[in-house]
């Protein structure tokens, strides 16, 4: 994100913004001011020795008084605070600040919007709130935007496509659907939902034995050791399953349970389900389990880490 | 194989641009770091290495006769002035900070009064206002009828007068930075103590002062290597010193290399407290790790022990302040129609002038190499420019004697080369003019500028640096319109902190003043020596009174500091030692 906004210089590669290159080793490098990036900072990075307005209108130098008056009341209120136009930063709140850092970034009609953690300094409930600010003023506005964020269900609200990184490199990259859906790696997996991981090996007719039912090996051979990740929202209770599991502990976290489950075949190994709390299996109660296909991912141990 | 670690290069470049320069100007900012650091240890370096220069029968002579009563009297003065200060100091601080009293917020102020009070003046002060003409005995004879012989009078010249003296203004050093550590301590911890069964007493002793020890030794440090650097005072009482040594052997037995001797032994003293400092430290460099800060919860005090708190605060604040700049307001009074004439008016312009260049010369000093130290990701370089804050640490005496002897050499040397190769002699172009003198402020006030302006850089964030660039400022942009506004505020403070060290300063200005320059402090010093304490009292006057603006700056911060940082923003020291 910095190596785009041209904060960072470039070591390998080429930078392109809309098909113009504004970075390329060994080329040209384009300071930052003369990108057209917004950058929404994770501290906000307001200016505490302007107002709201002032910060605001700090890149609008190249706009008359009059008119940068006029963008600024526009941005302020497309998200939302033009009451706070006259305060300085210190006096706000952290929902607050990000609404005006929001507006500074996107006041020059930049060509692109880069957010670092740009929810991650808030509270539960604001966090919402800000995100459909977010998405709406970056639909209006037509602004596309990076957003690099640590928390999946943030990536997946806001995203039109994931890029999963991985020790500065990208492990996948699609649409959410795809990436949830089809993870490539179990770091992908693991990243975007809390998951099992049980261990196998590939038996004949390509099945694994788990010990919590037969799972489809794919296309890897048999006799390769695997490791199986399991979704927490893939274990499923519906009635005719043939591993039978004994309820450790049972505890609902919001409208979801948490399900703690061993099975007798494999002593000391945990199951964890995830299930609507209604429908949750009480603590010490023995139930039929089944894995759902969607939610188990097979790969190669060697690939383990 | 050692990893490829950020830090390696010493002017790795992580950031594009804070300011205009890239790679190659890297090298300006080298060469002017070393410039600056080569100003300041020379004149370590020159006094150290005397060490080692044989100055033949009369160090032998002082070996045997002085020395012994410098070391003994200057032991005997960081013992004095160290216990008073921190029970004063520390004292104070906790009463202020963590009680509830008649007079509390008043007192969190006026405690800095003494501050703006030089040791030397309130020594003369004291000295007029307690010997047998003056008005303390005086009034005693005649209330009591006594005569002369009837009574012990204490005599206020003599070591344990000094001792008291320094102790008056120097504990505001343990005060501010031990009253910033109590207000720092999360309100937290002490609440987990009394949850745990402290009585607020308790959670003093056994919470609060062990959390504030790095801070309070820090004060009791800087509160010494002031009292160390202290020459009028002790000239006054007849203490004899390193200080007042230096001097002696300089300008009396005409030897600036045995002085340079001296000095160099009394260097050692110095460092050993420096070292104490940092030793006594460790490891605990306490950093809160909460970020709540409420107002903490005082321990109310009522009857015997808010009367108790009272008078404890009071009694620096009459004895170091009140007393003493009441009886230089009255002096002035009587003296002012004769002292203040068209020459004093011209000697305070002097003091202005000097104290201004100073100030400017300081300050620019220490914005460069707070940028210097900003671009730069390597730790060693941080540490180098950190090194020059160490002038603060060397006596004013030890510096003057620490310039004065390679100017004097530059000086020759000019001089047989000029008139070796073009027959004349341009005569003092370093040594004994006002360059030296400006010198010798600047590396000793440097540390002081430093850390107002380091910390004030500290508030300017990279990522405000790195907005104002996507937002389109260029880099000299970014400067001008970020950093010159919100630095400002630490600017004029540093400004105003070393124009009225300046304005106080006497060993150095003494030793190195140029002939014809005339200062408020050299007047106030030379009044005082003949015993003319009425007569001096005008341009005390007039230092106290410049002292009490950083007073007011500092008061002022303290009191907006929802953080509790602020006010050693402008804590001479403290910022300079974090």
């Amino acid at each position: 994100m910095r190596l785009v906004a041209g904060l960072e210089a470039i070591q390998h590669g080429r930078i392109a913004i809309g098909g113009r290159t504004v970075g390329a080793a060994p080329g040209p490098d384009l300071p930052p001011e003369q990108r057209n990036v917004g950058f929404l900072f994770q501290d906000y990075a307001l200016f505490p020795h302007l107002s709201a307005a002032d910060n605001i209108g700090f890149g609008l130098q190249h706009l008359g008084a009059a008119e940068r008056r006029n963008r600024v009341g526009e941005v302020l209120e497309r998200v939302g605070v033009s009451a706070l136009a006259d305060a300085y930063p210190h006096t706000l709140s952290g929902g607050q600040q990000q609404r005006i850092a929001l507006a500074r970034a996107l006041a020059p009609s930049p060509g692109m919007l880069l957010l670092d953690e740009p929810l991650s300094g808030l509270d539960a409930r604001l966090r919402h709130g800000l995100a459909d600010t977010l998405l709406t003023v970056l639909r209006e506005t037509g602004t596309t935007a990076v957003v690099v964020t640590h928390d999946p269900e943030e990536a997946m609200y806001v995203a039109d496509r994931i890029g999963v990184m991985r020790d500065g490199r990208l492990m996948q990259f699609g649409p959410p659907g795809a990436v949830y859906g089809r993870p490539e790696s179990p770091f992908v997996a693991n990243f975007l939902s809390d998951t099992n991981r049980l261990s196998g090996t590939v038996g004949g007719a390509g099945a694994i034995d788990t010990g919590w039912g037969p799972v489809d090996a794919g296309d890897l051979p048999a006799g390769a050791a695997v490791q199986i990740l399991v979704r927490y929202e893939g274990v499923g209770f519906a009635g005719d399953g043939a591993v039978r599991a004994r309820v450790l502990r049972s505890r609902p976290i919001g409208g979801d349970a948490l399900i703690a489950l061993e099975t007798t075949g494999r002593p000391g190994e945990t199951l964890y389900a995830r299930a609507p709390a209604a429908r949750a299996p009480h603590e010490g109660d023995c139930v039929a389990v089944t894995l759902d296909p969607a939610h188990v991912f097979v790969f190669p141990s060697a690939n383990a880490k | 194989m050692p990893d490829a670690s950020p830090v390696a290069a010493p002017f790795a470049l992580p950031r594009a641009g804070i300011l205009p320069f890239r790679r190659p100007a890297d090298a300006v900012w080298g060469l002017g770091l070393a410039a600056v650091l080569g100003a300041v240890l020379l004149p370590i370096a020159t006094v150290l290495a005397h060490l080692f220069v044989p100055t033949g029968d009369l160090w032998a002579h002082l070996a045997s006769t002085v020395l012994p009563r410098y070391v003994a009297n200057t032991l005997w003065l960081i013992a004095g002035v160290g216990a008073l200060t921190l029970i004063g100091g520390v004292g104070t601080a906790w009463l202020v900070s963590l009680c509830r009293f008649p007079g509390r917020r008043f007192f969190s102020w006026a405690l800095l009064l003494p501050f703006a009070m030089p040791a030397y003046v309130i020594a003369y002060t004291y000295t007029g206002l307690l010997d047998f003409a003056g008005p303390v005995q005086t009034g005693l004879r005649d209330l009591f009828g006594w005569t002369g012989a009837d009574y012990p009078a204490p005599n206020i010249r003599s070591l344990p007068g000094a001792i008291a003296m320094l102790s008056l203004v120097l504990y505001p050093y343990v005060y501010l930075l031990s009253r910033s550590a109590f207000l720092e301590q999360s309100i937290c911890s002490l609440e987990v103590s009394r949850t745990l069964g402290c009585t607020p007493a308790q959670a003093m002793w056994r919470v609060a002062l062990p959390l504030a020890r790095p801070s309070i030794v820090a004060g009791m440090a800087l509160a010494l290597l002031e009292a160390l650097n202290e020459f009028g005072a002790m000239q006054h009482f007849g203490v004899d010193t390193f200080t007042t040594g230096i001097f002696r052997v300089w300008l009396a037995d005409g030897s600036p290399a045995a002085a340079a001797k001296l000095a160099s032994v009394f260097l050692i003293f110095v460092f050993a407290i420096l070292v104490l400092e940092r030793r006594s430290r460790g490891r605990a460099a306490f950093h809160n790790l909460s970020i709540r800060y409420r107002p903490l919860p005082g321990w109310r005090l009522t009857g015997w022990r808010a009367a108790l708190a009272v008078a404890f605060c009071a009694t620096p604040v009459i004895f170091g302040f009140a007393a003493p700049a009441a009886a230089l307001a009255w002096w002035t009074w009587l003296s002012a129609a004769e002292v203040v004439d068209s020459d004093f008016v011209r000697l305070a312009f002097t003091s202005v002038g000097l104290a201004g260049s100073a100030a400017l010369i300081t300050v620019a000093a220490a914005v460069f190499l707070a940028y210097a130290a900003r671009r730069s990701a390597s730790r060693l370089f941080r540490g180098l420019t950190r090194l020059a804050a160490l002038g603060y640490a060397v006596p004013g005496a030890v510096l003057a004697v620490g310039i004065v002897i390679p100017f004097a050499a530059l000086d020759e040397w000019i001089n047989s080369l000029g008139a070796d190769v073009f027959g004349l002699s341009p005569g003092l172009i370093f040594s004994g003019t006002v360059f030296a003198l400006l010198f010798a402020y600047a590396v000793r006030f440097l540390a002081i500028s430093y850390g107002a302006i380091d910390s004030g850089l500290s508030r300017v964030t990279g990522h405000m640096d790195d907005a104002a660039r996507t937002l389109g400022a260029s880099a000299t942009g970014v400067v001008r319109r970020i950093h010159a506004p919100m630095l400002r505020p630490s600017i004029a403070a540093a400004g105003l902190l070393i124009f009225v060290d300046v304005l106080k300063e006497l060993p150095a200005t003494l030793l190195l003043r140029p002939f014809g320059i005339d200062t408020l402090a050299l007047r106030t010093y030379e009044f005082a020596t003949d015993e003319q304490l009425v007569e001096a009292a005008p341009s005390a006057l007039a230092i106290v009174l410049a002292g009490v603006l950083p007073v007011i700056l500092l008061s002022r911060a303290m009191r907006r500091s929802s953080e509790p940082r602020e006010a050693e923003k402008i804590a001479p020291i403290a910022a300079r030692r974090s």
